[in-house]
Order: structure tokens, then C-alpha cells, then sequence
């Protein structure tokens, strides 16, 4: 189902070439339709049972290579995607912009080439610029990508990973309201999720200092039918935001790509938009509390709402290992195998 | 070798002369011998003369673009003199003026008269335009004087604005003294924070760092006034914003000495192009379709360019803009740019849209459709610019007999597909590959030479 829905989606297409399917490379999750999410979330939790209940170990991706690229720091999501495909047998070889020919000024372009001629399967690639991912899908005729975060633009496999944790507590996002508070501006993972939520037919509401929020949802221009942002609320008051909510997703003020002065101080960032208890208290009480990571304690978020009795937020990292697993099973044909 | 052209029974579209009319034109030494607005019989014609038959074409003046970058010296990988040449007359240009963002950059007399030189190589006529500022630094104004007697048309810091407010009124005032246009780039850097794609909703759906339309709205501003103080005369280049129509507008209506120019790609694409266009779509003036989701066609490149492609309102108040006469000229803003400066990530991509060949065929299109008018698209390109460059230039601009045989036939119907792979540039960047165009430069004439012939 997943490659079939990407038939529809002309870059998945292997162009100019006969007609056959696919490319399904995993870009974003603008292209995911409810049975997508459905297939992927039913195959993570086979995945989870795996690692959980080991041997932590399956055969299914025995000879194939993946390679982790990587140009930009990361700890969790290399862990996460390094962890899903040793479990499944693959080769990983790990490529960071220092170890790489980046440093003596190669390109782009001629990286891509050296992938493909290295027979490499499926490369995972995380880049500071925004659509890195898209131009690698366009070089690459044989090898896959999956985008582990471009620049301020996506990060579907944590959109992935946060929507199955949500699946987990919940049998239906159909009009939960969902409260994403903090740096919308800066966060690919808050732009991949409000992309999956409104697809899952959530009710999102953003908070945070007007200019955290990104332009064009917070002048609300998203009124087509086709966008895949229509419906989502704006509200600048935490306080009142936070009202009656069934889970709060918090962000980590990125602070390191703020225009020099543009707010005044983390003192009053947290007086009006620190995720703490008394305002917990506001929201739904089945409230789930989450954070894709890393956190800033006491800035977005207060300590003893981080590890509350309300928090998924670890389960939102040993969940994205078992939706990343599903993926890499999705993306090289071995899902059948399963017989989900 | 014939001595004469005789070009017959064309329409004739002259805006100095206020001419929209079948008629034909005698050529002969580099002039225009006769112009004739009624029918003409064969025996009128001379002999020892090259006929051609212009039924269903127009015939103007030559096109002039204000804004042309040839990178040379310093990026000839990129476009030389002579490749630039034979792209603007493919494109029906038979005058261009070379922008100065080069290195070394014409910010003294000698490297101007070098590039008189190499320009006076090539089939067309090369005006260079020197620098505002010594290396175009922003730091301290170029001999004004002396670049003028070498022959500069202008003067601009193009590429970049102008920082420093004081530095800009100094040389507004100092530029007095030579009656040449200061061009500026209006871009407030302060107000960037990222070249190439407007402060919109691709931008912010993309996760790129943009450009505002208020950055260079308050530097249009800040420039108009500037005229205002000083008496000299301005030229704002690339105009892409509403709020910079209004201005300019309302400096009109205040009697200030400026004039303002606007690309084909600002008068007629918007952000929507980088979006993408899906792999069997027709590329056409309404813009892509797939807006809801990104593909690996988005990014594009080759719709990078600086002031970034606006939103459609913009768009179209610059279309009414030109309609209206608001902004006196169509200018090509050429950026040739090599295959691997745009074949990388958005944010490593260079700025710039290779425009000379596929002008014409863009504002034909949409003249076709009734978008714009004809007499405005070749006042635009002809009249228009030689308000800019001045009385030295008047010849340039019409079909009066005894004048310079400039000439440009179009043929306005023929429709053909943008292949990029085909230009005389070297810049093959453009967003409009593949794209059906309806309208094409059929001969480019110059000095009673004909530079081009479409086969």
C-alpha cells in the first residue's frame, strides 16, 4: 500500500523508464495517506516485539548496505536508524561530514555519484539544508534515501515515530486536540508532524512568540482544500492554548539559529512558554506530554513535567527505533515477509 | 554581398513615433534609407537588395536590455563577451549594458576601455556600466568623471544594495556632474535571511531562509528620497513587489527624476515556480499545480534568482505596472550561471536567471494573451531604456530615416519549446525549459547587419 500510494506521486516514479514501480524513497510524509500510516505503525509494532522481547536480531535485511550520512550533528536519530538496521542484519556504514571527502571540497552531486557506484542500498541522509534529501532522490537512480532531517523542512521518520506513540495511547486522532508550544519556525519536526496530523485528522493549535511561528501558518493562508496545513489554529497565550488539550508536543528553542536580539531573554521565554505543571493542569487529564529531544530543562520545558507520570517522551525514542525498522523493511521490499 | 535590405510589408511598430502600421523599411549603409507606410509595388523596390518578406511579422527598433550580466573578465566559465553577445541577438537585442559585478570589477577607466574593446568585437553594441563604488565595496565612490569619458552609460553596485545611506546620497549628488544614471539594487541585507526565494509561503513550507518584499521596499524608499534630495538621477533595477509599484508611483506623481525597471521573470512568474511542476505538466503562465506537497522537482534551482520570483499579487502589479508606464523598462537581468553553480542544494545554489533568449518569447506570450500590450512590450525595451541612458542614445530608439539600422523582427504567432541545451549562453539556467513559448525573434538587425536569422 505504501508503494502503491507513491504511485500516485510522480517522484516516486523511476522516471523515463518503463513504467515499473518505484523509487520509494521517504522524503516526507506530505505523501502518506491514512492506510500508509496505518501499514507502517502495524509493522512497528512486529518491530517492537522484536527488540523488546529479543533475540534482537532478524535475518531480514541480511546484505543489504546503508550507509548514514550525516552533515549535520546527531545523536538520536544516527543511534535510532543505526540500532533499527543492526537489529535487521544490515551493513551500516556510518559517514559523517568530517570523516567524508565533503572537507576537501567535494560535491554534493559527486557524493551521490560515489554512493551509487559503491552499490550502496539505501543512504540516510541528514543535511542543514533544507530539501538536501530531494536533490540526492534526484541523482540516485539505485539507491534509496530516507530523510533524517533537512534544514528547517522535514523529519519524517520522527513524524512517524511521534503519530505511532500517539497510536499507542490513543485509537484515534480524529479531533484530539494537539498542542505543539514553543519554535515552530525552527522545527522540521513540528512541520512533519502538523503534516501527519492533519492527515490523521487531528486538531493542532500552535503557541509560541509570533515570530516562532512560521509565516505562512501564522497568516493563516492555508485555506485550500489541497493544503496540507488547512485547519491549524494559532494561539499566542500558552494559558489559554493549552485549555482542555489531549497532548502537548514541546520544542526545543533553537536558539543557535535566532536572528542576533530577536527575543529578549530565555527568563521571559519561560515565563510565558515553559510547558510546567500548573499549566499542564489546564490541559485534558489523560494529558500526554511529549518532546522530540533534545530538551532544554527549564526552558520549554520545566523538570518535573519532563519525567511526569504524563510524559511519553522515552517512548517516543524506543518507539522511533521500531517505526524506523518498519521503514527500512517498507522501503527494500521485506515487509511481505511478514505477512502483515 | 548586398549593399541594401529591404523589409517588406511588415507591421511596423515604432512607440517614438506613435507608428503601429503595415509598411516597410530601406536599409542601406548602416541606416534607415526610407520609411514606408503604404503599399509598396515591386518596381519601387532597388536592386542589389537582400528582400525580406515580413508579411505577419512586426518590425520595431532594436531592443535594448538595461541589465546584462556577462561575467566577464573573472567567470567566463560562466558567460564570455562574445557568448552573451549571441545570446542577446537570438534574443532581439541589439544593444545590451554589461553590469559591472565582475572581477576585476570596471571601477576604473582602463578596464572600461578594455571592455569597450571586447565589446566592439562582437555583432552587437556593449555598453558597460561602472561600479558605484571602488571594488563595489560600499566604501568609497568610483572617478566618476573618468568612467564617464571612457564610456560607462551608468553607474551600479548591482548584486548588492548600497548600505551605507550616506554613501548612496553622495553619489546620487556627485553623479550630477556626468548626467548618468546611479542603478541600484534595492535589497536591504539586514532584512535577508537568505538570498533567492521570497518571505512567503514556499519559503516558510520549504523551511528557506528568504528574502522579504519589505526589504526592498524600504530601500526603494530610501533611494527615491535620496533622488528627491539630490537631483540625480536614478534607476531602480529589478522592481518585484506591489509596495515598490506604489512607491515608485507615488514618486512619479512628485515630479522625482527616476526611472524603474522590471524583469520578464518578476513581470510573470511567481514563488509558486519553485514548488516544482510535475513531470508531465505543461509549464504555462498560471504557474505549477502540485502545491500541496513537495516532490523532488521542488527546489528548483533554476527559479533562485535575486530579487526572489514574488507572490502572484506582485507579479501582477508588476504586469500593471508596465501596462500603465509606472515602470518605464523591461530589462533582462541575464545571470548565466554553470551547470554545477545551480546543480546543488538551494542554499549552495547561485542567484540568477539566464533571460536573454527567452525574453521575447515570455512577453510575447503573455502579450498574446492579452496580458500586456504590445506597444508597451516594445516601448519597454526600446523607448524605454533610452530615457535611462540618455539624448546620446536617441537614435537607438526609433525608425526615423537617417537614423541607425537597429532593427527587430518577431515573429509574434510561432510557437516553439524553450530547450535550454540549445542557447548560445553559456547560462542554460532557466526555469522555463520545456516550456511552450508562442512568439519568436524571427531576424535581429543591427547597424543594417543582419546578427541573427531564425532557421
Amino acid at each position: 500500500m505504501y508503494f502503491k500510494q507513491k504511485e500516485l506521486h510522480h517522484f516516486n516514479k523511476a522516471s523515463g523508464s518503463n513504467g515499473e514501480i518505484l523509487k520509494p524513497h521517504l522524503l516526507d510524509v506530505d505523501t502518506f495517506s491514512q492506510e500508509d500510516f496505518n501499514l507502517t505503525f502495524s509493522i512497528a509494532n512486529k518491530m517492537k516485539s522484536i527488540y523488546t522481547n529479543g533475540p534482537k536480531k532478524s535475518p531480514l535485511l541480511r546484505g543489504k548496505t546503508i550507509t548514514t550520512l550525516f552533515y549535520e550533528p546527531s545523536t538520536r536519530t544516527r543511534i535510532s536508524f543505526e540500532s533499527a538496521a543492526k537489529m535487521l542484519s544490515a551493513d551500516v556504514i556510518n559517514l559523517s561530514v568530517d570523516g567524508s571527502s565533503t572537507k576537501k571540497g567535494e560535491s554534493f552531486f559527486d557524493t551521490m555519484l560515489t554512493l551509487q557506484s559503491s552499490n550502496i542500498d539505501l543512504v540516510i541522509i541528514r543535511h542543514n539544508h533544507s530539501g538536501a534529501p530531494y536533490l540526492a532522490a534526484k541523482y540516485l537512480n539505485k539507491t534509496l534515501v530516507i530523510n533524517a532531517g533537512d534544514g528547517l523542512h522535514a523529519h519524517p521518520t520522527q513524524a512517524l515515530a511521534d503519530m505511532f506513540t500517539l497510536a499507542q495511547h490513543m485509537k484515534t486522532l480524529k479531533g484530539k486536540k494537539i498542542l505543539i508550544v514553543g519554535d515552530v519556525a525552527h522545527s522540521r519536526v513540528a512541520r512533519s508532524n502538523l503534516i501527519a496530523l492533519c492527515a490523521l485528522g487531528a486538531k493542532p493549535i500552535i503557541c509560541g512568540p509570533p515570530n516562532l511561528i512560521p509565516w505562512d501558518l501564522f497568516q493563516n493562508i492555508h485555506n485550500s482544500s489541497s493544503s496540507p496545513f488547512k485547519g491549524i489554529q494559532i494561539n499566542t497565550n500558552l494559558d489559554q492554548a493549552i485549555v482542555d488539550v489531549d497532548v502537548v508536543m514541546a520544542l526545543r528553542l533553537q536558539s543557535e539559529r535566532h536572528a542576533k536580539g530577536a527575543l529578549p531573554s530565555l527568563r521571559e521565554y519561560a515565563n510565558l512558554w515553559q510547558v510546567t505543571s500548573s499549566r499542564l493542569a489546564k490541559a485534558s487529564p489523560n494529558v500526554l506530554l511529549m518532546h522530540p529531544g533534545p530538551m532544554n530543562i527549564g526552558v520549554e520545558i520545566s523538570q518535573e513535567v519532563a519525567y511526569s507520570t504524563n510524559s511519553v517522551i522515552q517512548e517516543q525514542v524506543s518507539n522511533s527505533i521500531a517505526i524506523r525498522m518498519a521503514i527500512l523493511l517498507l522501503m527494500t521490499d521485506q515487509s511481505e515477509a511478514l505477512n502483515v | 554581398m548586398y549593399k541594401s535590405l529591404f523589409l517588406k510589408n511588415g507591421r511596423i511598430i515604432d512607440p517614438s513615433q506613435k507608428i503601429d502600421s503595415v509598411g516597410s523599411l530601406l536599409i542601406s549603409n548602416g541606416k534607415i534609407q526610407n520609411l514606408l507606410l503604404n503599399n509598396v509595388n515591386s518596381a519601387s523596390i532597388p536592386k542589389d537588395c537582400l528582400i525580406i518578406d515580413c508579411e505577419g511579422m512586426i518590425i520595431c527598433p532594436g531592443f535594448i536590455d538595461l541589465h546584462t550580466h556577462l561575467r566577464e573578465p573573472g567567470f567566463e566559465y560562466k558567460e564570455t563577451i562574445s557568448s552573451g553577445a549571441l545570446a542577446a541577438a537570438k534574443g532581439g537585442f541589439t544593444t545590451i549594458c554589461s553590469m559591472p559585478n565582475t572581477n576585476p570589477c570596471p571601477d576604473n577607466a582602463s578596464i572600461v576601455r578594455d571592455l569597450i574593446k571586447i565589446g566592439d568585437n562582437t555583432k552587437l553594441r556593449i555598453l558597460p556600466i561602472g561600479c558605484i563604488t571602488i571594488n563595489r565595496k560600499g566604501e568609497s565612490i568610483v572617478e566618476m568623471s573618468d568612467l564617464a569619458q571612457a564610456g560607462v552609460i551608468g553607474f551600479s553596485d548591482d548584486g548588492d544594495a548600497l548600505k551605507r545611506s550616506d554613501l548612496i546620497r553622495e553619489a546620487l549628488l556627485y553623479s550630477t556632474i556626468t548626467g548618468l544614471p546611479i542603478i541600484t539594487h534595492c535589497e536591504d541585507p539586514s532584512l535577508i535571511t537568505g538570498k533567492g526565494i521570497n518571505e512567503g509561503w514556499v519559503s516558510s513550507r520549504l523551511g528557506l531562509h528568504s528574502s522579504p518584499s519589505i526589504a526592498e521596499e524600504t530601500m526603494v524608499a530610501r533611494d527615491i528620497e535620496m533622488a528627491r534630495l539630490t537631483g540625480g538621477k536614478l534607476h531602480l533595477a529589478h522592481i518585484s513587489t506591489e509596495g515598490s509599484v506604489r512607491l515608485i508611483r507615488d514618486a512619479k506623481k512628485r515630479k522625482i527624476n527616476i526611472t524603474a525597471e522590471a524583469t520578464p521573470h518578476h513581470i510573470l512568474l511567481s514563488e509558486d515556480w519553485i514548488m516544482g511542476w510535475a513531470e508531465n505538466e505543461e509549464k504555462n503562465l498560471t504557474g505549477p499545480s502540485i502545491l500541496s506537497y513537495v516532490t523532488k522537482n521542488t527546489y528548483d534551482t533554476n527559479s533562485k534568482v535575486s530579487p526572489p520570483l514574488r507572490a502572484k499579487k506582485d507579479s501582477q502589479a508588476i504586469l500593471g505596472a508596465i501596462n500603465d508606464g509606472t515602470i518605464d523598462v523591461i530589462a533582462t537581468d541575464h545571470a548565466p550561471h554553470s551547470y554545477f553553480d545551480k546543480a546543488t542544494t538551494w542554499d549552495d545554489a547561485a542567484v540568477g536567471i539566464s533571460g536573454l533568449e527567452t525574453a521575447l518569447g515570455l512577453l510575447m506570450t503573455a502579450a498574446n494573451k492579452k496580458l500586456l500590450t504590445l506597444d508597451r512590450m516594445i516601448s519597454s525595451l526600446t523607448t524605454g531604456p533610452v530615457s535611462v541612458l540618455g539624448l546620446k542614445w536617441k537614435e537607438l530608439e526609433s525608425l526615423k530615416e537617417n537614423t541607425i539600422a537597429d532593427i527587430t523582427i518577431i515573429n509574434p504567432h510561432k510557437k516553439w519549446m524553450v530547450d535550454s541545451s540549445l542557447f548560445l549562453s553559456k547560462g542554460r539556467n532557466t526555469p522555463l525549459d520545456g516550456m511552450e513559448l508562442e512568439g519568436k525573434i524571427a531576424y535581429t538587425i543591427r547597424n543594417g547587419e543582419i546578427i541573427y536569422t531564425d532557421k
